[in-house]
């Protein structure tokens, strides 16, 4: 058994997400291997990019701790960590949160001032 | 539920929130200009704001603060971009010092509202973009920890009203 440790992420590994998913093709490759997993070899044959340009954008995926790569044989496989992924969505959802908040209290603002006041 | 729709952008780090409120343009427009109104609704859970200045005209600078759970105050500074009464507005929003002077290294964020007459009431389209993520972060660090309970809490008279409403 492997303990999954899902604390929050700190703000440098907030950094890293962030500047991680900026990119495009690192957006794309990482919906792409959240479907099933990939070699590096096929990711590159999918953007018509050098290995080594795949490669660093699966670097940087890596270090935002998005995905994650092992090696078969002479095959670099790449796999998403899905926990990450969720804190990523997290951070987003929390400020919806905040939104919901405040929209909710701007409702009852309204509803207040409509109803007619008990006393003067 | 007064919110319609939320639509979150992780790249170009917005959101945008959709909500429908039953009542005319400008009475939904008055809760943002008017100083009174907007601190009760503008700060996160348990995080009230104080406006100690703020005039929704644009250059005007506004100036508040909210008071937290442990009773620290965080000050806010808004700078008006653009009014165009009662139909949209935007303003830039960054964390502040006491005298209201902006936390540059934080960086600003900037809300975009616009409100459109539907029939029965007012919707209205909120649109935040942030400059960075540590800018979202640290307002999320701030008070969102504490959770709905505190929200609840801190609107308990306000929320009661709403649901005798529905």
């Amino acid at each position: 058994m492997v303990a999954v440790v899902e604390a929050e992420p700190s703000r440098a590994e907030i950094d890293l997400i962030f500047h991680a998913l900026a990119d495009a093709t690192r957006r794309d490759i990482l919906a792409r291997v959240i479907e099933r997993e990939r070699s590096v070899s096929a990711l590159a044959g999918a953007y018509r990019m050098s290995l080594p340009a795949v490669q660093k954008h699966v670097a940087v995926l890596e270090r935002a701790g998005l995905v994650g790569k092992e090696r078969i044989g002479r095959e670099q496989r790449v796999h998403a960590e899905p926990v990450r992924i969720r804190q990523a969505r997290e951070l987003l959802d929390r400020f919806e949160q905040l939104w919901r908040h405040r929209v909710a209290a701007m409702d009852a603002l309204l509803a207040e001032e409509q109803a007619p006041p008990e006393k003067e | 539920m007064p919110v319609l729709d939320v639509e979150k952008d992780l790249d170009n780090l917005t959101m945008t929130v959709t909500a429908e409120f039953a009542a005319d343009v400008e009475r939904v427009w008055a809760l943002y200009a008017d100083p009174r109104r907007l601190e009760r609704h503008w700060g996160p859970p348990g995080y009230p704001a104080t406006f100690i200045q703020h005039e929704l005209v644009p250059g005007a600078r506004s100036h508040y603060y909210m008071t937290g759970p442990a009773g620290e105050q965080p000050h806010g500074i808004w700078i008006v971009r653009e009014v165009d009464e009662p139909r949209s507005f935007v303003v830039d929003d960054a964390f502040a010092d006491e005298q209201g002077e902006p936390n540059e290294e934080m960086g600003w964020s900037q809300m975009r509202a616009e409100l459109t007459p539907v029939d029965g009431g007012t919707r209205v389209r909120f649109v935040t973009t942030f400059a960075s993520r540590e800018q979202l972060q640290q307002m999320l660090d701030m008070g969102m920890e504490q959770g709905l309970t505190l929200a609840m809490n801190q609107i308990d008279g306000l929320l009661a009203e709403e649901s005798a409403a529905v």
